[in-house]
């Protein structure tokens, strides 16, 4: 079988840009998940009342639906009751409709890890319930939970790729239409397969060392 | 009084046809559970006895499961791959093949977890009495690991299922495609079909789903004491 290189050169700027798009809503979707995450977590740690109900649903249902069925919903469904949304508005609001439940339950497990004697002396001490989250908490959460929101973080990334269904030009569609245009299916795959690589490869080996750096901190200082 | 357009849902054969879509989603994702399930046992074991060599090789395979999207390889085999081979098959199949393939490797990875996290002095013990590999595998280790298998396999299930949602972007006619039709059909006559016909299906899953991830964590609560 025969490359097509040239078709490949060519068609290397609309792959760029088509990276640079779902570079962009995987960071803003996950920078948004990982603030609603943290919300959503300290809001179930301390039991605020009437809430944590509401946010126990959440989890459920963003966790037990598929993010295609959700994109669709806010695409063409809320327009029906007067809720217009743009492509790109739609596809942040799903990703972090669906990455905030799962950074939820990570944060949550770091919370859970600190033990209720740090939270007890941490009050008798005089600390505020801000200054308890803030200097007790937080920083012991944030390090055993590393490694559940890195999953999240890559989770998110590789979720992007449905956003082609509203039609948005992402690298899924920039290979769709490539292979629709000029037949050149192996060659349109074999960059999309690249793509992915070069975006998710350094961003898993980043994450794994990050996690082994952090571990250090926690065991060998 | 405008009509809210929930009647949509009803007209016609409209209900039965999107339960039967949603027959070809349950089809599709228990066939690969069911394969994933098989092939990913054995996986599994090899992971954790095979020679290096198999056990490196097995890896990268989880590994390039686990870093390109599923929809990337449902897109690499069904445009790419069966059109290079030159044979026809149809995107159900194609689907159940990627999702086992999918499956395999996420279930070798629970089961080889499984085997490691168990005790290493079980294996000793074992081999002191003069249990073969096999008497090991069957009454020593396969029974632990697969309580401890159980409640990811049923995360996995969970997840598969939701994923089978995208099989609509290589053609086939599921339950999000039906809706689709749906819509189409009633552009004129029941302009805010999207909204129920969408919010419909989101509602299907959820009720599939969530019975299952609820088991999976019950069974993660009950055997994680043990």
């Amino acid at each position: 079988m025969q490359l097509d290189f040239d078709f490949m050169k060519r068609s290397l700027p609309l792959y760029y840009e088509a990276m640079c798009l779902t570079l962009q809503l995987a960071g803003l979707s996950i920078v948004c998940s990982l603030f609603v995450g943290l919300i959503l977590s300290i809001a179930l740690h301390f039991k605020w009342k009437g809430i944590s109900l509401i946010i126990q649903a959440y989890i459920e249902l963003s966790r037990n639906t598929p993010l295609l069925v959700q994109l669709y919903f806010l695409y063409y469904g809320l327009p029906k009751i007067g809720l217009p949304l743009s492509e790109m508005s739609c596809a942040i609001i799903g990703l972090t409709f669906l990455g905030g439940s799962y950074m939820t339950e990570a944060f949550r497990s770091g919370f859970e890890s600190v033990g209720r004697i740090q939270l007890e002396s941490g009050l008798s001490i005089g600390l505020s319930r801000a200054q308890l989250i803030r200097h007790v908490i937080l920083p012991q959460a944030f390090s055993t939970s590393i490694p559940s929101l890195s999953a999240n973080a890559i989770f998110l990334l590789k979720e992007t790729s449905i956003v082609g269904a509203i039609s948005l030009m992402d690298l899924m569609n920039v290979a769709k239409d490539l292979i629709g245009m000029e037949y050149k299916s192996t060659e349109a795959l074999l960059l999309l397969v690249l793509a992915y690589l070069i975006l998710l490869l350094p961003l898993s080996m980043g994450l794994t060392w990050l996690e082994r750096r952090i571990r250090f901190a926690e065991f060998g200082r | 009084m405008q009509s809210l357009g929930v009647e949509v849902l009803f007209e016609g054969s409209n209900f039965e046809r999107l339960l039967g879509g949603l027959g070809v989603t349950i089809t599709i994702a228990f066939s690969s559970i069911i394969f994933s399930t098989l092939s990913g046992g054995i996986m599994g074991l090899l992971r954790t006895s095979a020679p290096a060599i198999i056990r490196l090789l097995l890896r990268v395979y989880l590994e390039m499961f686990r870093i390109i999207p599923i929809l990337v390889w449902l897109w690499v085999v069904h445009f790419g791959l069966t059109p290079a081979l030159q044979i026809e098959v149809s995107g159900e199949f194609t689907s159940i093949v990627v999702f086992s393939l999918w499956g395999a490797a996420e279930v070798g990875d629970l089961v080889r977890g499984a085997l490691e996290s168990l005790p290493r002095h079980q294996v000793e013990t074992g081999k002191a009495l003069g249990f073969s590999y096999m008497q090991l595998y069957r009454y020593i280790l396969i029974p632990q690991a697969v309580r401890r298998v159980l409640p990811g396999m049923i995360n996995l299930a969970t997840r598969m299922i939701k994923t089978t949602s995208l099989v609509v972007l290589i053609g086939v006619i599921e339950v999000v495609k039906i809706g689709q039709q749906i819509i189409e059909i009633g552009v004129i006559k029941a302009p805010n079909a999207s909204f129920w016909v969408y919010g419909f299906i989101f509602i299907l899953y959820f009720i599939i789903c969530y019975p299952l991830s609820r088991l999976a964590k019950k069974y993660e609560l009950k055997w994680h004491s043990l």
